[in-house]
């Protein structure tokens, strides 16, 4: 397994007071929480730093580690020595429960848990609790996300979903299980949009229910169309005569191209609508927004040259009229 | 371990939650989202409290406000600006993408 070197995440030397690591992982907390931040990697980063604080914030954890020495290196291949137990007393997490938390399980590193036992995952902490008093009991509800293309969350359709599951078995041991469901994504969904699926959460206790699992929608990034809400948007680069004269423009739209009509006069930044080309759901619905976007032909011979100059006499115009107001 | 089965499962569009599923599904207690809503952080449809309604996009609120509260020791009025903010700033992110994508 790979050695982790606490200090170095946490940005702190090895004689940090207790003090400067609680700020110092509330600033790096701060910059990588995954709910806030879009550095890359910030679920990966923060999950580093929470592990780094468990360790270091509790003085009997952190004599521990210490007493490993400071000879090793972050990454490096750590083996313990023959025997090594890890330091016992610090107890595995809470019994049972299971977690989805997209692919990731959100558990510790091999390293932690061989030194400090399992955390069990992130098994809600109240809950747990209530399955040592109570005998019947419906499981928790677990949550994932999925992520889909724009063109999946327009036609909606069945999709398999792989979802990761920790659980604790009697013995204590953590068992990983991948499960798959095939569900069917409704038209329309957009991002943040939660899906529920009845009783597709952790099993119950004592004959309850199983709890239910919520999908939560992300939608990947397009090369082409940007996402607000419903709608969808797209620029149209369009030529001076096509706007000038008015046009028929074959536009791409979710649902595959359509015609779209140009009025003559028509000007760069100007937003046509295709009603109900976006993403509608069957409540909602969603348009496609077309924003026009002027290009012009470069002059590269004379005689382009002089059409250009032939313009400039025939229609002269002052786009910067605004200006001197 | 991997243990692989396929199951075939429908899928709720858009759930309308009552106050105990909302609380099972957050982990939170009643009290914890009377809070909220004194805060005005998520909004009920329905007068008393068994006939509170919440569709499940507060599902999402309520547990990043949590989250927000555990990891960052931000109270409720200051997990409530975040989450604002947080909206604004996805409106801004397909605004600037748009323009990104105009002015090449």
């Amino acid at each position: 397994m790979e050695y982790k070197d606490y200090y170095e995440v946490m940005g702190v030397s090895r004689t940090a007071s207790p003090d400067d690591i609680k700020r110092s992982y509330r600033k790096l907390a701060r910059k990588y929480h995954p709910d806030v931040s879009k550095e890359a990697n910030a679920e990966e980063k923060f999950k580093e730093v929470q592990e780094a604080y468990e360790v270091l914030k509790d003085p009997k954890k952190r004599e521990a580690y210490d007493q490993l020495g400071s000879q090793w290196k972050s990454g490096q291949e750590f083996r313990p020595p023959p025997g090594w137990q890890g330091f016992g007393d610090f107890g595995a997490g809470g019994g049972g429960g299971a977690s989805f938390e997209g692919v990731d399980l959100g558990g510790f590193s091999d390293f932690f848990e061989s030194f400090f036992g399992s955390r069990g995952g992130h098994a809600p902490r109240s809950r747990q609790q209530h399955a040592h008093r109570e005998f019947h009991m419906r499981g928790s509800d677990q949550h994932a996300k999925i992520g889909i293309t724009l063109e999946e969350a327009y036609n909606g359709g069945a999709k398999s979903v792989h979802l990761q599951t920790q659980e604790v078995d009697a013995q204590g041991h953590v068992q990983h299980k991948t499960r798959t469901l095939k569900i069917n994504i409704p038209k329309g969904v957009v991002p943040g949009q939660q899906l529920r699926l009845s009783q597709q959460g952790a099993p119950g206790m004592g004959g309850a229910p199983a709890g239910d699992l919520f999908l939560e929608i992300e939608i990947l990034p397009h090369h082409l169309f940007t996402l607000e809400g419903h709608d969808v948007y797209i620029n149209l680069p369009i030529t001076p005569w096509e706007a000038a004269l008015g046009s028929k423009i074959n536009v791409p739209t979710l649902g595959g191209p359509v015609d779209m009509k140009i009025a003559p006069n028509s000007q760069g930044g100007q937003k046509l609508r295709l009603k109900g080309r976006g993403l509608t759901s069957k409540t909602q619905p969603g348009d496609q927004y077309v924003l026009l976007q002027i290009m012009t032909p470069p002059a590269e011979t004379e005689s382009q040259r002089e059409l250009y100059e032939k313009m400039a006499q025939e229609m002269p115009y002052n786009p910067r009229q605004h200006f001197s107001q | 371990m991997v243990n692989k089965h396929l199951i075939v499962i429908s899928v709720e569009e858009n759930p309308e939650l009552n106050l105990e599923e909302l609380c099972h599904a957050c982990d939170v207690t009643p009290e914890f989202i009377h809070n909220l809503i004194d805060y005005g952080v998520i909004e009920p449809r329905g007068f008393a409290d068994e006939n509170w309604r919440f569709d499940a996009e507060q599902v999402r609120r309520v547990r990043i406000i949590t989250r927000l509260q555990h990891d960052l020791e931000v109270n409720i009025a200051g997990a409530a600006l975040v989450l604002d903010l947080m909206d604004q700033m996805e409106k801004m992110r397909s605004r600037l993408e748009l323009f990104d994508r105009y002015f090449k």
